[in-house]
C-alpha cells in the first residue's frame, strides 16, 4: 500500500493531484498536517476526486479545505452551519463522500446545536473537528474547550470547565466517535480511512495545536503536551473493502474487529485490555474518567455501524435527487388533476 | 321597517351577500361544522371565501370563523351580519360587533340574553338538541356545534342534504363519521322549522357560480406548484402560519414523488431551527437538487445571513414566507405584509433578491413552480411572499393549469459540455450576469470549484482585491436587471375615465377589486395595477407615466411598497401616495373605499 508520492495510484492519480492551493495558516499549524493526511488517505485509497465533497463553517480550521483535494468541489459555509448544508448537500446526492472540517469554536460554540443534529441524524460524513481551545482569527479568544483555569496573554483567565466535543457526539447518538493528535500522523490516517467507510456520521476530534495563541507545554492543546501525554487506547488498522484481510498474531482479546458497513474492517490492537469500542455507556465513562484524571486519551472510543444513516432513512431512490431527469421531478398531469378534484 | 320579535325586519331579502362569523373556543371541534358550512354554499355554486380568526393557542381561547357569499364573486372580508355566538367568554362582545340589522344565533344555555333590540335573535337549545346524540364526553361536546349548522340552514335556505354531502367531503367520504352529527343537525333543522319563525332578511339560494372550481388553502396551492416546480429538499421549522405549507407537501409528496417501489425521491427535514432549515435548503440547492424552505417573520430574521450566503455565492433556493404582524413574536395568527422591504433587501451589506407576490390560489401554484425556474435561472435565493389571509383560509379559484413550459435547469455545465474548458465559475460569459455553474460529482477534472461566502474572483478563488469585488458586484447587478426581464409583471386593470390608480399586491386585492367596483357604480371610475414580483419588471415602468395619481394600498405600518416604488421609479415618485394599514386583520372592500375616498374629487 506504500508508495511514493509520484506514484500514480489505483486511479491513475499521484498524490499531487489530490492536493489544493497553498496553505495560508501559520507555519507549523496543526491544521496543516491534517490537510497532509486527508490528502495522503485520499491518495491511498484511490478515492476518486469527483466523488468527494469538502464542506466547512467559518474560522482557520474551515479554510484549510481550500488546501487538500484541489479537484473535489467544496463549500465554505457560515460560522457553525456547515452540518445543515451538508444535510442539504447529502440529501441532493447520497452518492457523494463528504470531509466536514471544523473547528472547536464553529462545532462546540456557534454551531452546537447544527453539529448535534446532524450527528443524531447520522448524516454520513466525516465530520474533523481541528480542536485547539482558541479562537485564532479573532486574535486568541478562549474557545469552550479551552481547559478550565487556563491563562492566556490576550484572553486572561478561562473560569469555565471545558466542553468534551467527543462526549456531546457520543451523548446525541453518534456512531463513531474518536479522539486523535495533529502529532500522531498514523493514528489520523486509520482514523480517517476507517471514518471514510463509516455508515453515518463519523466524528474526529483532533487535537491541533494553534502555535500562534495556544502552544504553551502546559496546554492540553499544545503539541509539546500532546506528544509527552497522549495515551492510546489501540493500534488501530484499516484494511479497505476488497482486500484480503490478514490477520495477525494476537493474544486472545487482544484484537478488536469492526466490520464496516462497505466490506472494509478496523482492526484495533488493544493497548488497554479491557476497553470495548462497542460499548457506548463504557465510552461516555471511559471519556469523563479521563477528564478527571487529565489523560489525554486517543483512539477510537465508540463505534457502532449498525445505526442506518440519513439517506437510508429517508428510503431515496439510488439515483441522487440531483440527478433526477424533468419527467421524475414533475407529476403528471393526471397527478395534477387527481390532487384537484379533491378540492372540488 | 316594521318591527317584531325581538329583532328588526327589513321588508327587502338579501339574498348570497353577506358575512357570517361562527365565534367559539378553539379546540372545541368547531372547525368542521364551519368549514362543513362553507363548503355547502360553495357546492350550492354561491362564491365563497372562509376565514379563521384563531388566537395562538390550543384550546379554550376565543376563535372567530368568518364565511363570506357574495353573488357578484368578491370574496374580501366584509363586517358580519350574522353571528353564531358559541362562546360564552365573548359573548357579549360578539353581540355588541354586530352590524345592526343583523341576525345573532346563539347557545340558549349559556344563559345570557342579547341586550339589543336592532338585532333578530335566534336562540338555540343546545343539549336539548344533542340529548338524544349516542356520543360521549369529547365528541358530544364537538357534536353540539351541529345545531347551529342545522338551525342556520333551515333559516338562510340551505337543504339538510347540502349539509350532508357537504359533511361528507369534509370526513374525506367516510359515511360513518357523517352519521351522527348529520343526526344532529336533522334535529337541530326540524326545531328551528317548528320553534322559531323566520324574522330576518338573510337568504342563500343555488347559483352556478362555483361549477368546475376549486377551495383550497394558498398554502396547499402553493406546496402544489413546488412539487410541479420539481422540488426535492425541503428544510424547516414549525412555525404559524407557514406549517401547513410544509404539512401540504408532505401529503403531496408520497403521492407523486416515489419511484412506484416504496422509494423517495423527495426528502423534508425538520430541522432544528429556521437557520439550519434554510442552510439544509442551500446545501441541496448547491448540490443540484431543487429546493425550498417555508417559514414566516420570526424565520426569515434567524435566515438573514444565510439568505445573503446564498445571495453572494450564488446558489438557488426558494424561500416562502407566509406573513404574519410582527416585529417580534408580534401577532403570530393574525395577518400581514410587513416583510416586504425586509425579504427585499434582506442580509447585510448589499443585496437585493427576486421576490414574488401571489395574491390567489392561482398565483400560488403557478409561482410555486415559477420560482424554482427563477432561482436555477438566477442561481439565487428566491422569495415568494404569501401571508396567513392567503396562505391558511379557503379560497376559492380555477383548477390550475398544468405547466406547459418545460422544467430547465439554469446554466449548469456537464463534464461534456465543458470540455477542456475554460472554466470560470463567477465569469459573465454571455453578459447576463449569470455564471455558469457545475455540480459535484461531475467527472470533468477541471468542473470543481470552493463555494465561498468570502470575497472571490471569477475563479472562485479567495480575493480581497478591490478591484474583483467592484467588478463581482457589476455583475450581481446585472444579474438583477436580467431578473427584472424574467420576473412576472404587473397586471393592469382600466376603467374608462378614472382619474386614479391604486398600486397594490398579494391578498389585498379582493377588498381593492370589490371597492373598485362599488365606486364605479357610484361614479368614480378607478385602474388597478398589481404588483407581482419584485424587481419590478420592466413593462411595470411604465404603467404609471399616465398617472398623476398613485395610490399604494398595503397591509403594514411603513408603507413598504411605497417605498419600494418611489426608489424604483425617482421620474414618478411624487405620484405615489402611501395608504398603508395594520391591524392583523385583512382589509375590508369598505375600508378601501372610505381610504380612497378622500382621493377623489367629487367625494363626499
Amino acid at each position: 500500500m506504500k508508495r511514493g508520492p509520484g506514484q500514480a495510484n489505483n486511479i491513475g492519480l499521484t498524490r499531487n493531484e489530490y492536493t489544493g492551493s497553498a496553505s495560508t495558516l501559520c507555519k507549523g499549524c496543526g491544521h496543516n498536517s491534517i490537510s497532509s493526511q486527508i490528502i495522503q488517505v485520499a491518495y491511498e485509497l484511490s478515492l476518486k476526486p469527483e466523488e468527494i465533497i469538502k464542506l466547512s463553517g467559518i474560522g482557520c480550521s474551515s479554510k484549510s479545505p481550500a488546501y487538500f483535494l484541489g479537484m473535489s468541489h467544496g463549500i465554505n459555509a457560515l460560522h457553525g452551519r456547515m452540518p445543515a448544508v451538508a444535510t442539504g448537500a447529502l440529501l441532493a446526492n447520497a452518492s457523494l463522500k463528504a470531509i466536514g472540517v471544523s473547528g472547536d469554536g464553529d462545532t462546540g460554540s456557534i454551531g452546537l446545536g447544527n453539529f448535534k443534529h446532524l450527528v443524531r441524524r447520522n448524516v454520513r460524513m466525516v465530520y474533523v473537528i481541528e480542536n485547539n481551545g482558541v479562537y485564532g482569527l479573532t486574535k486568541g479568544q478562549f474557545s469552550s474547550t479551552a481547559d478550565e483555569g487556563q491563562e492566556l496573554k490576550y484572553a486572561g483567565d478561562n473560569p469555565f470547565p471545558e466542553m468534551d466535543l467527543c462526549l456531546e457526539a457520543l451523548i446525541a447518538g453518534c456512531g463513531f466517535v474518536a479522539r486523535s493528535f495533529a502529532g500522531d500522523v498514523k493514528q489520523i490516517r486509520a482514523l480517517l480511512k476507517a471514518a471514510l467507510s463509516h455508515r453515518g456520521t463519523a466524528v474526529l476530534d483532533i487535537i491541533s495545536p494553534c502555535v500562534a495563541f495556544n502552544n504553551q507545554d502546559i496546554s492540553t492543546k499544545s503539541f509539546g503536551y500532546g506528544r509527552a501525554n497522549q495515551s492510546s487506547l489501540h493500534e488501530i488498522g484499516y484494511v479497505p473493502p476488497m482486500e484480503e484481510i490478514i490477520l495477525q498474531d494476537h493474544e486472545p482479546g487482544e484484537l478488536e474487529i469492526v466490520e464496516l458497513h462497505d466490506g472494509s474492517q478496523i482492526q484495533l490492537r488493544k493497548l488497554e485490555a479491557e476497553y470495548d469500542a462497542s460499548d457506548r455507556i463504557e465510552a461516555v465513562r471511559r471519556v469523563q474518567l479521563s477528564q478527571e484524571h487529565d489523560e489525554f486519551l486517543t483512539g477510537l472510543l465508540y463505534i457502532d455501524s449498525t445505526r442506518p444513516s440519513l439517506s437510508e432513512v429517508a428510503h431515496l431512490v439510488e439515483t441522487p435527487l440531483a440527478e433526477l431527469t424533468a419527467d421524475q421531478l414533475r407529476p403528471s398531469k393526471n397527478d395534477l388533476d387527481a390532487a384537484l378534484k379533491r378540492y372540488m | 321597517m316594521e318591527k317584531r320579535n325581538n329583532g328588526t325586519r327589513l321588508t327587502h331579502r338579501v339574498v348570497n351577500d353577506f358575512s357570517i362569523v361562527v365565534s367559539t373556543a378553539n379546540g372545541t371541534g368547531s372547525q368542521t361544522a364551519n368549514l362543513g358550512l362553507l363548503r355547502a354554499f360553495f357546492d350550492m355554486g354561491i362564491p365563497v371565501n372562509g376565514k379563521n380568526i384563531f388566537p395562538s393557542n390550543i384550546a379554550g381561547l376565543p376563535t372567530w370563523y368568518h364565511i363570506r357569499v357574495s353573488q357578484e364573486g368578491f370574496v374580501g372580508r366584509k363586517e358580519p351580519s350574522i353571528l353564531i355566538a358559541f362562546n360564552r367568554a365573548t359573548f357579549l362582545g360578539d353581540v355588541a360587533e354586530l352590524q345592526p340589522g343583523g341576525v345573532c344565533f346563539y347557545n340558549r344555555d349559556f344563559g345570557l340574553v342579547p341586550d339589543r333590540d336592532d338585532i333578530t335573535c335566534y336562540p338555540i337549545p343546545v343539549k336539548e338538541m344533542t340529548a338524544d346524540s349516542a356520543l360521549k364526553g369529547k365528541l358530544k361536546e364537538y357534536v353540539a356545534n351541529m345545531t347551529f349548522l342545522g338551525v342556520i340552514a333551515e333559516k338562510i335556505g340551505i337543504s339538510v342534504e347540502n349539509i350532508e354531502y357537504a359533511l361528507l367531503h369534509q370526513f374525506g367520504g367516510r359515511q360513518k363519521l357523517v352519521e351522527p352529527n348529520i343526526e344532529v343537525v336533522r334535529v337541530a333543522f326540524e326545531w328551528s322549522k317548528i320553534n322559531s319563525v323566520k324574522s330576518d332578511p338573510f337568504y342563500v339560494s343555488p347559483l352556478g357560480k362555483t361549477h368546475g372550481k376549486v377551495l383550497m388553502t394558498g398554502n396547499e396551492a402553493g406546496a402544489l406548484g413546488a412539487v410541479f416546480g420539481g422540488v426535492s429538499v425541503a428544510g424547516w421549522y414549525p412555525i404559524t402560519p407557514s406549517t401547513s405549507f410544509i404539512d401540504a407537501l408532505r401529503k403531496f409528496f408520497p403521492e407523486m414523488r416515489n419511484d412506484g417501489e416504496g422509494k423517495a425521491t423527495y426528502h423534508v427535514v425538520q430541522a432544528e431551527d429556521e437557520i439550519a432549515a434554510l442552510g439544509i435548503a442551500i446545501g441541496a440547492g448547491w448540490a443540484g437538487a431543487r429546493s425550498l424552505t417555508a417559514t414566516s417573520g420570526p424565520g426569515i430574521s434567524l435566515m438573514s445571513e444565510f439568505v445573503g450566503f446564498g445571495y453572494f455565492a450564488e446558489i438557488p433556493v426558494v424561500i416562502w414566507d407566509i406573513q404574519r404582524v410582527g416585529p417580534s413574536t408580534g401577532l403570530p395568527t393574525r395577518t400581514s405584509q410587513g416583510d416586504l422591504a425586509s425579504t427585499y433587501q434582506l442580509g447585510h451589506g448589499d443585496s437585493k433578491h427576486v421576490v414574488l407576490l401571489p395574491s390567489s390560489i392561482e398565483e400560488c401554484f403557478q409561482f410555486g413552480y415559477q420560482a424554482h425556474e427563477l432561482a436555477e435561472t438566477l442561481q439565487t435565493p428566491v422569495f415568494v411572499l404569501s401571508d396567513l389571509d392567503l396562505g391558511m383560509n379557503s379560497w376559492m379559484g380555477d383548477p390550475f393549469p398544468y405547466p406547459n413550459e418545460p422544467i430547465k435547469r439554469g446554466k449548469v455545465l456537464s463534464s461534456e459540455a465543458l470540455g477542456s474548458g475554460p472554466f470560470e465559475r463567477y465569469k459573465d460569459v454571455d453578459g447576463d450576469g449569470i455564471g455558469y455553474r457545475t455540480l459535484p460529482g461531475n467527472t470533468n477534472p477541471i468542473s470543481a470549484y470552493f463555494t465561498r461566502g468570502t470575497g472571490h474572483d471569477t475563479k472562485a478563488e479567495y480575493s480581497e482585491r478591490g478591484k474583483d469585488w467592484e467588478e463581482n458586484f457589476k455583475r450581481l447587478r446585472r444579474k438583477f436587471e436580467t431578473a427584472r426581464g424574467l420576473v412576472p409583471g404587473a397586471t393592469k386593470d382600466v376603467m374608462q375615465g378614472s382619474s386614479l390608480c391604486i398600486v397594490a399586491f398579494g391578498s389585498t386585492r379582493y377588498a381593492i377589486e370589490e371597492a373598485r367596483h362599488v365606486l364605479s357604480r357610484k361614479g368614480f371610475p378607478t385602474d388597478f395595477v398589481r404588483i407581482r414580483a419584485l424587481p419590478v419588471s420592466h413593462s411595470d415602468l411604465s404603467l404609471f407615466k399616465e398617472h398623476e395619481k398613485v395610490i399604494v394600498i398595503e397591509m403594514n405600518n411603513e408603507g413598504q411598497l411605497c417605498g419600494i416604488l418611489r426608489n424604483e421609479m425617482p421620474e414618478v415618485a411624487d405620484r405615489f401616495i402611501s395608504v398603508a394599514y395594520l391591524d392583523g386583520m385583512p382589509l375590508t372592500s369598505e375600508w378601501v373605499e372610505c381610504r380612497l375616498g378622500k382621493h377623489l374629487e367629487g367625494w363626499s
